[in-house]
């Protein structure tokens, strides 16, 4: 209902000129927010099931940053004539399979061996995200300023600039990660009771959060590729879902997640966009408060 | 049949559990006892194949418990380990309903429903199955977590220090819980236990542990040595015998 009202508000709040133009302008836009919210929501929920906690987030461990760097990296040693001369679907495919395959080396490697505590997997987080972002500005200086521009397109996307060429390829591949992911939704419960009882329920447990690292490094592109980076939505629209559905079933929290956010995202482009003109302020206020909710969560974490 | 055979777990060079031979035939409760730090959970995980082995075979009904498939050995096999805690807010019901995952997978039969109810009402549960976990005493949570373990309904039931916690009542209600399920449901159980004396009344057979290895196996009578006792804790222990039944006395 509320997402009804937040698309429908989104779509005719002080449009200007031809319906004719404005509605599929503004349609694509809704379906890629939408897209972006739904990616963020469910990749936010898995990845905190698979590392038994409610703090980390795929961005805060440096998934997105980890993207940038493959696209700056794909640029650089390319090169962008040649890159462009490259069906854009073909490149974004090819991004989405190296982001999973790094994605799944490295935080497999991290998520599965020993348990190891959060503070130490927020720290590695935190050392990774900035390792990632200094890799991909070294590379960007180093890139001459023709090059640069092509990428500029491709990193500079925000809630108001969706990239929206890659739309179509988007949803397929969110498609696909939605039905691996749908498919486990019984077995993620049990794996919010830890490895080892998972082990003795029958959950294989590496392969599953194995699987789940492939769909949220997925997840992760496509949205990233839509919008580029976005730090805290994950973590607030995550817990605005637990609080909302108050269980821990996935067949019920992982809807509401996509729910909460797709909310969120229209409903609050719908008002600050178009209804108090103002441009940039989504992310800023979703960063803001997704980072309160971190700290909070942080300060409740150490009192405990 | 369990059979562990040259079982070895190292953590670096230390070899906590350092060639263990083990069979235990089908049937009856198995008690394992032993001092702090002997190796008892750590070869109880092995068993479970919660942990791997550096060397050595487990199997359990002649599957090798490390490369059967994990839901396959779900539905022979249950575990409760000696800690339990959850990042994750559940109910008791919640909890319990678990045990069924193996069978149902997470699509509940009613006759799934029924287990969940009767492992509820066996551990006393019947009052606080719509309570969170961590609104609950240390015993009553433990109960929760054996009534997950036995609701899964499996032919081999390891329980790890089920006793934790748990007042004298309910502590004397386990072990005949236990004892229960191996006489009248035919399971195997094996349980770690801490006083020699509930070990000796309430076990078929008592295996002992010290630094990684078995230094004792046999039925209740022949555990309940002053002798054997001292090999296995360096303690000095007077048996004395109350209706029929062994009872060690550590020397005052
Ligand atoms: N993860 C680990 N890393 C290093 N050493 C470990 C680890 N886990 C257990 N140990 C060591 O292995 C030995 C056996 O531990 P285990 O938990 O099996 O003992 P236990 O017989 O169950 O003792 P308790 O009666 O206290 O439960 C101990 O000396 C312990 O310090
Ligand atoms: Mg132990």
């Amino acid at each position: 209902m509320l997402l009804a009202v937040a698309v429908a508000a989104f779509m005719t709040v002080d449009a200007r000129g031809a319906w004719a133009f404005v509605l599929p302008f503004r349609g694509v836009k809704v379906l890629a927010l939408l897209l972006v919210a739904y990616a963020i929501g469910v990749s936010t929920v898995l990845f905190q099931t698979v590392t038994e906690n409610r703090i980390l987030t795929p961005s805060i461990m440096g998934f997105d940053a980890l993207y940038v760097v493959l696209q700056t990296t794909l640029v650089f040693t390319i090169g962008s004539a040649r890159l462009a001369a490259v069906d854009p679907h073909l490149r974004f495919g090819v991004e989405v399979l190296l982001m999973v395959g790094f994605a799944g080396v490295l935080f497999r490697w991290l998520f599965t061996g020993a348990r190891r505590s959060l503070h130490l997997l927020l720290l590695a987080g935190i050392v990774l995200g900035v390792l990632f972002r200094s890799v991909s500005s070294f590379l960007q200086r180093l890139i001459d300023p023709n090059e640069f521009a092509v990428l500029q397109d491709a990193l500079f996307a925000s809630f108001n600039a969706v990239d929206t060429e890659l739309l179509g390829v988007a949803a397929v591949l969110v498609g696909a990660a939605s039905v691996v992911a749908w498919r486990g939704r019984h077995a993620y419960d049990v794996l919010l009771l830890g490895r080892p009882t998972a082990t003795a329920l029958g959950v294989e447990h590496q392969r599953a959060v194995t699987r789940v690292l492939v769909v949220v490094a997925v997840l992760v592109s496509v949205s990233t590729a839509l919008v580029g980076p976005v730090t805290f939505f994950g973590l607030l629209v995550a817990h605005l879902a637990y609080r909302v559905v108050g269980s821990h079933r996935h067949r019920h929290v992982l809807p509401a997640a996509a729910m909460v956010a797709a909310i969120t995202l229209v409903g609050g482009q719908a008002v600050l966009e178009h209804m108090l003109g103002l441009d940039t302020a989504l992310s800023v206020v979703v960063e803001l408060l997704g980072g309160l909710v971190l700290l909070s969560l942080l300060v409740r974490e150490g009192r405990r | 049949m369990i059979r562990v055979s040259g079982a070895v777990k190292a953590y670096g060079a230390t070899r906590v559990v350092d060639g263990v031979d083990l069979e235990l035939a089908p049937g009856g409760v198995t008690s394992i006892i032993g001092p702090n730090g002997a190796g008892k959970s750590t070869l109880l995980s092995c068993v479970a194949r919660l942990l791997e082995l550096d060397g050595g075979t487990v199997t359990v009904d002649g599957l090798d418990v490390h490369r059967t498939p994990g839901d396959v050995l779900a539905r022979r096999l249950s575990v409760l380990r000696q800690d339990n805690h959850l990042t994750a807010r559940l109910t008791v019901r919640d909890l319990v309903g678990f045990g069924r995952y193996p069978w149902s997978k997470g699509r509940p039969t009613p006759d799934d429903e029924r287990h969940v109810v009767e492992a509820l009402a066996f551990l006393e549960l019947e009052a606080f199955a719509d309570r969170y976990l961590d609104e609950l005493s240390g015993g009553q949570r433990q109960r929760a977590f054996v009534a997950m373990v036995l609701c899964q309904g499996t032919d081999y039931v390891l329980l790890d220090e089920p006793l934790n916690n748990l007042d004298l009542r309910h502590a004397v209600a386990m072990m005949r819980l236990l004892r229960r399920a191996a006489d009248e449901l035919g399971r195997t159980v094996v349980v770690v236990l801490h006083d020699v004396n509930v070990a000796a009344a309430y076990s078929d057979v008592v295996v002992a542990m010290r630094d990684g290895v078995v230094v004792h196996q046999g039925p209740p009578s022949q555990l309940m040595r002053t002798d054997v006792l001292r090999d296995v804790y360096d303690l000095e222990l007077t048996v004395h015998h109350l209706d029929g039944r062994p009872v060690a006395v550590p020397v005052l």
